[in-house]
């Protein structure tokens, strides 16, 4: 039962570097910010599978608080990509 | 003063949610309780301004956070199934037809523009992109737009959303 | 057995919908397309494995183990609930920077927010 955990962190894993190939090559920065945003995401899933394959809560919080700051790192570079940064 | 003590409430409500579970006195020890409360006062004291901007304390009431539950769980996952296996189709067949159209839908204040906001990025084929802040206008990125509705000017709800009509929820919620 | 069976399923039908919108993101033309792949398919695929995961802490809290299940249920429908709020409202701040940055949507047939900006 504990495997299937691992099998979902791996696939989770393998989907994380199909997005990287966008985030390299994207034509353009906002398909880059896209990207990344995926990358976030998947990595909030991660976490929370692999704190139930190792059993240790805290994994969660750790991904709470990811998902919140990655959040906000989005907005700053939508910020500055839409050229409204005032410093 | 109102505003700081829904504030407070608010938080502590939160740090009870993210302790539950660590002692006796009901769900919770006796030391998480006092450190909830005064690190709730403190979130509080700094964070009122932002937190009750509008002077508007409709959502204190808990009868609008069980409509809003209830609308996540029931007609907004339903569409949001609808919704992906929709994007399941066009990612596989590659059929799309963009374009950004225009929104009316009506509402009048700041968290149920928000609300419809999101409901409108993960409902099937829309995406907002911007909002004109006078008239609470949408403007909505469609994936699929019908063979020629987009000479329309102005896109009415129900041309959007096909099995619920979200305004009219949210309305109920946020207003 | 039954419960491994509905875990096993939402597993599934998360990884399957992250697959599929890695997918899009690959495979569409623009970053409007791109973005309605990311949005919907990644915070539902997100919100199934979350359900596993609660599933899963249910079934031990009724074999007993209350505590520390309870309490990686109750966070992981606190993360569940801020990954969805935020991931939206994220992809809008995409969005409108991508058009202020001056990104048409490529074979669109319509664009208001261009007529009203110029």
């Amino acid at each position: 039962m504990t495997d299937i955990w691992f099998v979902a962190v791996a696939v989770l894993g393998a989907l994380i570097v199909l997005t990287m190939v966008r985030l390299l090559a994207g034509p353009t920065a906002p398909d880059r910010v896209v990207a990344l945003d995926t990358v976030n995401t998947l990595t909030v899933a991660s976490m929370i599978v692999l704190s139930v394959a190792y059993g240790q809560t805290v994994f969660v919080d750790v991904a709470i608080v990811y998902a919140l700051l990655s959040f906000v790192g989005t907005l700053y570079v939508a910020k500055y990509l839409g050229g409204e940064m005032s410093a | 003063m109102i505003a700081f003590l829904v504030t407070a409430g608010f938080a502590f409500l939160i740090y009870l949610v993210l302790t539950a579970g660590s002692g006796t006195i009901g769900l919770w020890s006796q030391v998480e309780l006092i450190a909830g409360g005064v690190i709730s006062l403190i979130v509080a004291a700094i964070s009122r301004n932002y937190f009750c901007r509008m002077g508007d304390y409709r959502m204190a009431n808990p009868l609008r956070w069980v409509i809003l539950g209830f609308y996540a769980v029931i007609p907004f996952f339903i569409e949001m199934a609808h919704a992906n296996i929709d994007v399941a189709y066009r990612v596989i067949t590659g059929r799309i037809r963009p374009g950004i159209v225009k929104l009316s839908p009506g509402l009048k204040t700041d968290f149920g523009v928000l609300l419809l906001a999101n409901s409108i990025t993960l409902t099937p084929g829309t995406l907002t992109v911007g909002i004109d802040e006078e008239t609470n206008d949408l403007y909505v990125h469609m994936i699929n737009i019908g063979m020629g509705a987009e000479k329309k000017e102005l896109f009415e709800p129900k041309d959007v959303f096909s099995l619920f009509q979200f305004p009219e929820w949210i309305r109920r919620i946020a207003e | 057995m039954i419960a491994d069976t509905i875990i096993m399923v939402c597993l599934g039908i998360g990884l399957l919908f992250n697959a599929l919108g890695v997918l899009g993101i690959l495979r569409f033309p623009d970053v409007y397309t791109r973005l309605h792949a990311e949005t919907k398919t990644t915070t539902f695929g997100t919100i199934f494995i979350s359900l596993a995961v609660i599933v899963y802490g249910a079934t031990r809290i009724m074999q007993g183990e209350t505590a520390m299940y309870l309490s990686l249920s109750v966070h992981t429908f606190i993360a569940l609930v801020a990954l969805a709020f935020t991931n939206a409202t994220g992809a809008h701040a995409i969005a409108r920077a991508a058009h202020r940055s001056g990104q048409v949507p490529k074979p669109a047939v319509v664009d208001r927010l261009q007529e009203v900006r110029e």
